[in-house]
């Protein structure tokens, strides 16, 4: 007999289900009862950088905006850098910049946004530099276990052909599901970025 | 504005890589028992990528975040009295898939009210509001992995799925851990409810083994004599390998 691995199982994901604001984001339920909320401000007035708005609508299969969607962003600095002690990266830390957002869209029209900065390239594996992007993750009611995905930026061609990550996907196509289309309104730079849970346009999701 | 890092090894090194999740133990993502779930599933493969920094690093969580009475929604939203329900406290410890514990990581709770109602602008259904519940809290776990909340049972409520629907009682859970790839939400349910087995988006799980593990026993030993019952509830992230570094050359 060999011995057992014995290695726990992770626990199994469950649907966020309507009410996640609830829990997540309790001003967006109707009510408000922590003295601290997270948002989806992830740069403060002081943070080092670009400052950039992200905006856009996830659509379900029928092409229906998904108006109780809660998503989370991760970035890096403008240099790069992620605010977590395992980033052993030569590089400056901005002390005004967590790097994390929370997000809800519009119960009415399904709109997200992110106020953040656009973040520098980070290390990839085997010495390959990434392109700048934003990790995502995406829950709603009907989402059984939370998808993720990155945002790319349309002015970062040339780091964006370069992209370990990108490079994986083998439809040419899908690429450009992950890249945010940049513009500017009134003074600001926006960009644009949908995400399909479903269909022809379907956003590329990531096993990690 | 400070500078971290090795002075002496200027190449990027990466802590281990966490385990390759086992889709198994997940729902898929396309359930037709859970009928919303048919059309925001996606339907094309999902991209396998190998853990990059930007994986391997997520949000940190500090005291700073959460206030004194988060962890107790008894209180954390009394106006002019206490809940109504049943008293309970939830607990358990937040574990890696090597059964360490996880700590500093945020747990974030969200219910029904003992009439099985969510204070949520979109909740219509027709059981009373409760003045003095706000239905949510948070906490940090301690340095081995342990949580707790005190909190009241919520109750069991329609939705619509089936014509007649019920979900069982349960309490919704979201978890950080110190990486964006353990992120994870989920649902406790609690021993002995006849709801459990034929709830829809119980069974989106296929495993019956991981169903088992999200329903929570009574554990009296927890439980306050005269005040609260206590329910316990593990919960365990992914796990990770680990490479050596020059303070810990045992590597795991």
């Amino acid at each position: 007999m060999t011995q057992p691995l014995d290695y726990l199982k992770e626990t199994a994901s469950q649907t966020a289900g309507p009410y996640v604001h609830i829990g997540l984001a309790p001003a967006m339920a109707g009510f408000h009862i922590f003295e601290k909320n997270f948002t989806n401000v992830v740069a403060g007035p002081n943070t080092r950088g670009e400052h950039i708005v992200i905006e856009g609508r996830v659509f379900d299969g029928t092409g229906t905006p998904v108006r109780d969607v809660l998503l989370e962003s991760w970035q890096a600095s403008a240099d790069g850098k992620y605010n977590h002690p395992e980033d052993f990266q030569q590089k400056p830390v901005d002390d005004d910049f967590r790097g994390w957002g929370r997000i809800c869209s519009d119960f009415e029209t399904g709109v997200y946004t992110i106020q953040t900065i656009k973040p520098g390239p980070v290390p990839g594996r085997n010495g390959k530099v990434q392109a700048p992007h934003i990790s995502l993750w995406i829950v709603a009611r009907g989402i059984n276990i939370g998808l993720q995905t990155r945002l790319y930026f349309s002015d970062e061609a040339a780091a964006n052909a370069a992209d370990p990550v990108l490079n994986l996907i083998e439809q040419e196509e899908r690429r450009k599901t992950l890249i945010a289309q940049r513009a500017e309104r009134d003074g600001k730079v926006v960009y644009s970025f949908d995400i399909h849970l479903q269909g022809d346009d379907e956003t590329v999701f990531f096993d990690v | 504005m400070k500078t971290t890092g090795n002075n002496i090894d200027r190449r990027v090194r990466y802590a281990g890589e966490y385990f390759q999740r086992d889709r198994a133990m997940h729902p898929p993502a396309y359930t037709p028992i859970y009928k919303t779930s048919v059309t925001r599933s996606p339907q094309k493969a999902l991209l396998s990528i190998e853990q990059s920094l930007s994986e391997l690093t997520g949000p940190m969580f500090n005291h700073n975040d959460i206030g004194p009475l988060d962890h107790d929604m008894i209180l954390n939203y009394a106006q002019d009295g206490e809940p109504i329900g049943q008293r309970i406290i939830v607990h358990g410890r937040v574990m890696d898939e090597t059964g360490r514990g996880v700590p500093n990581t945020l747990v974030e709770a969200w219910q029904a009210n003992a009439g099985g109602r969510y204070r949520h602008k979109k909740d219509t259904y027709l059981a009373p509001i409760d003045p003095n519940f706000g239905g949510c809290g948070r906490c940090l776990t301690d340095e081995d992995g342990y949580y707790f909340f005190r909190t009241i049972k919520p109750g069991p409520y329609p939705w619509r799925n089936y014509i007649n629907s019920w979900r069982p009682a349960h309490i919704h859970l979201s978890i950080f851990g110190p990486s964006f790839t353990q992120r994870l939400i989920t649902q406790m349910y609690f021993e002995g409810d006849p709801l459990i087995d034929i709830c829809p988006i119980v069974n989106t799980i296929p495993d019956k083994d991981a169903i088992r593990r999200l329903i929570a026993p009574l554990d009296l030993n927890a439980s306050i004599p005269l005040d609260c019952r206590a329910y316990k509830f593990d919960i365990v992230v992914r796990g990770r390998r680990s490479t050596l570094f020059e303070n810990r050359l045992e590597g795991n």
